[in-house]
């Protein structure tokens, strides 16, 4: 997979613009507000950590910006679009090519192998079967699953099924990379292997990385700026300089 | 999504709940196993009444008769057409017209007589009839016993069974068993019998009057030999009720014997020639559906006929409302099987809700999952399609051989009443597949409106 940044990305344009976001629900009688009045901007190519306590919204901002919830008011702009507007089909569209997203329990389809897993966002996409299989398999050898790509995720350990949901969030070359509590169920140094991954799409393929955690010390040591939610309000939004400072220097070039 | 991709899938979901999913194609199969069976039964019958009564040869027959007889079927029709007096003689130069109409097969004269028969020096009373050589395939000959006439003008006759019972003196009790035909042909086959009838000759006249001369013949008594050669079980003329004959002779022989009929008297001023009159032809249509042209065609020429078209007609509405119940029935047990689908794709969908979820989030539409679902069900129903109908065919063979056992035990020929069109297999598999995508309709709407937000934090 080549890195195929837009002007955009190159400019520091803001690749997402959440504006007095608003995702309230009811539960019995009471309503909840999951995410109340988020108004923040990211930029093309950030690594953006989201922290806070469980309940904080955190993973409903999430789901909001993947575009698989809307919201009750406000708007969220991703890559000029405003997804309150879009049809449930456009919609569709936009997790298809714009969005990948990767999870704490992976959701890879279990009746699948993991080449049939990555390639699912493809038949999805309608893309060609001989350049699909072809595709699956240059992305599970980047991910280092080559060896085991006609396994099923059942036989495999949490790393490899991490791996797995990373290679099929990038199947259709998205320019967004949310990633929800991606090592919530891993041991720390698979955990390590897994963010390292996820830091290398950030540099080197130019992917915006939203990811989702309540670990502190993981974002620091990778995201380039940290967001807290508490009660669905922003509470904190501050640079913060990984560990591994590669990333400026290649943030610059590009 | 592409429809290959979309049936690989499909198949891949209904092997991953391989019980299920089984159980509720054998429910469609078995739906359209029982559709299959009763329309096929329908057909099957109703092919078989009408093959008898083609056999019977009264659908297909159309009997013309001429205006001067004065015993017109229908008075309307008496109404129309030429005056009796001016109307067209019934005789052979008529009866070759008739048989070069289209759509007819054979125009046969009706030949019949009342006449004495010598059986073992004792006289019998009783009307012959005249039969052409088609009449072999009349259903009332299928269980004769002996043989049909060896040719058209074979000196041969075939019995009727009551005539059969009269020459051997035998005469049923009423309230037992009927004599069964064997034991009256066994002692009568091959023997001889007389006839005694009334010949019309031709006579050279002396005078020189030519329009007459023709005209004048003799009536002889004459005697021919006969040798009985079958005795037939049915009555092949039960619908000519009194006058029917209950002795047969070949047409070709008949013919040739010049017997007075009752017309020669009537036509003796206008017949010009030594050529026979008939008192009525009939005439075999090549199919019942052409009967209302050939009557309409020998109408034209001014005669009178008669067919069984409209009974035939109600018959064929009769089976029309059998084969819709036979179909209700039949699509009842389809109904069940609608309900399975249901209920096993809204079991699926609780199952598979976090798959469902997963795919929505990796970019499926509302309407990929919707086609996906709707791919299982269509795929379930083409398979218990299949099935079905191989297993309505098969219930269809068990029946008709089981009806066939039974047949022959009671010692009736065996019958064919079971018949798999192939428009009806067709309609099977496609009404099983229409049948099966409708019972998709609401899961998969259900499946494709599924909240991905909340069928991922379903565990």
């Amino acid at each position: 997979m080549t890195s195929n940044p837009d002007k955009s990305q190159r400019n520091g344009a803001p690749a997402i613009h959440a504006k007095q976001l608003c995702r309230h629900y009811r539960m019995g009688e009471t309503l909840i507000r999951a995410v109340d009045g988020v108004t923040v901007t990211v930029s093309a190519g950030e690594f953006v950590a989201l922290l806070g306590s469980s309940g904080s919204g955190k993973s409903s901002v999430l789901n909001l910006i993947a575009g698989l919830d809307r919201p009750t008011s406000g708007s969220v702009i991703v890559q000029e679009r405003d997804l309150a507007q879009l049809s449930r089909e456009e919609l569709a569209r936009y997790r298809l090519h714009t969005v990948g997203m990767v999870f704490q329990s992976f959701n890879l389809i279990p009746s699948m192998t993991l080449a049939e897993n990555v390639e699912l966002p493809m038949r999805f996409a309608e893309v060609d079967r001989g350049k699909r299989e072809s595709l699956a398999r240059e992305a599970l050898a980047r991910v280092g699953l080559q060896a085991r790509m006609n396994h099923r995720p059942s036989e495999l350990s949490g790393g490899e099924q991490q791996r797995a949901a990373l290679a099929r969030a990038l199947i259709n070359r998205p320019q967004l990379l949310l990633a929800d509590e991606p090592t919530g169920d891993l041991d720390s140094h698979t955990g390590t292997e897994i963010m390292d991954m996820v830091r290398e799409f950030n540099q080197q393929l130019g992917m915006t990385v939203v990811m989702v955690t309540h670990e502190r010390a993981l974002a620091e040591r990778y995201a380039q700026r940290l967001i807290f939610l508490a009660d669905g309000k922003l509470v904190g939004d501050e640079e913060n300089s990984p560990v591994v400072v590669s990333a400026s220097a290649d943030r610059g070039r590009a | 999504m592409k429809l290959s991709d979309l049936s690989e899938l499909a198949v891949r979901n209904l092997r991953e709940s391989l019980l299920r999913n089984s159980l509720t194609t054998i429910g469609i199969s078995v739906g359209v196993a029982s559709l299959v069976a009763m329309l096929s039964l329908g057909i099957g019958l109703q092919q078989l009444a009408s093959r008898r009564l083609m056999k019977s040869g009264l659908f297909d027959t159309v009997v013309v008769t001429s205006r001067r007889d004065l015993r017109n079927f229908n008075r309307e029709e008496e109404r129309n057409g030429p005056a009796p007096g001016e109307s067209r003689i019934l005789d052979e130069p008529t009866r070759q017209e008739i048989e070069r109409l289209p759509h007819v097969l054979e125009a046969n004269p009706d030949i019949r007589f009342i006449t004495e028969l010598r059986f073992e020096d004792k006289p019998h009373l009783t009307t012959i009839a005249a039969l052409p050589s088609s009449a072999k395939s009349n259903d009332a000959f299928e269980s004769m016993q002996g043989l049909f006439f060896s040719s058209d003008t074979a000196p041969e006759a075939i019995l009727q069974k009551t005539f059969a019972e009269e020459l051997l003196g035998k005469t049923p009790k009423p309230g037992l068993d009927e004599t069964d035909v064997k034991q009256l042909a066994a002692p009568l086959v091959g023997k001889e019998l007389t006839v005694r009838y009334a010949q019309r000759e031709a006579t050279k006249s002396s005078s020189g009057d030519q329009s007459l001369a023709s005209a004048a013949y003799s009536v002889v008594s004459r005697e021919q030999k006969l040798k009985i050669i079958g005795v037939a079980d049915l009555d092949p003329e039960s619908m000519r009720g009194p006058t029917r004959a209950r002795v047969f002779l070949p047409l070709k022989l008949a013919e040739s014997l010049h017997v007075m009929q009752p017309t020669d008297l009537r036509e003796i001023s206008r017949s010009a020639s030594d050529q026979p009159v008939y008192s009525s032809v009939n005439v075999r249509v090549k199919n019942p559906s052409y009967i209302q042209a050939v009557e309409d065609a020998v109408k034209k020429m001014g005669f009178n006929t008669f067919s069984i078209l409209d009974a035939s007609k109600s018959i064929q509405q009769f089976f029309k409302v059998l084969d819709v119940f036979l179909g209700i029935f039949g699509s009842l047990a389809l109904a069940v099987a609608f309900i399975g689908i249901v209920n096993t794709l809204v079991m699926a969908i609780l199952e598979r809700r976090r798959e469902i979820g997963i795919m929505k989030a990796i970019g499926a539409s509302d309407s990929d999952v919707k086609k996906l679902f709707f791919a299982e069900a269509g795929a379930m129903g083409i398979l218990g399609g299949v099935v079905g109908v191989a297993l309505g065919w098969a219930i269809g063979q068990v029946i008709n051989l089981g009806t066939n056992v039974y047949l022959k035990s009671q010692s009736f020929p065996p019958e064919h009443f079971w018949s798999v069109p192939w428009w009806l297999v067709a309609f099977a598999l496609l009404f099983s597949f229409l049948v099966s995508l409708a019972a998709g309709l609401y899961p998969a709407s259900r499946a494709a409106r599924l909240d991905p937000v909340q069928a991922l934090r379903y565990e």
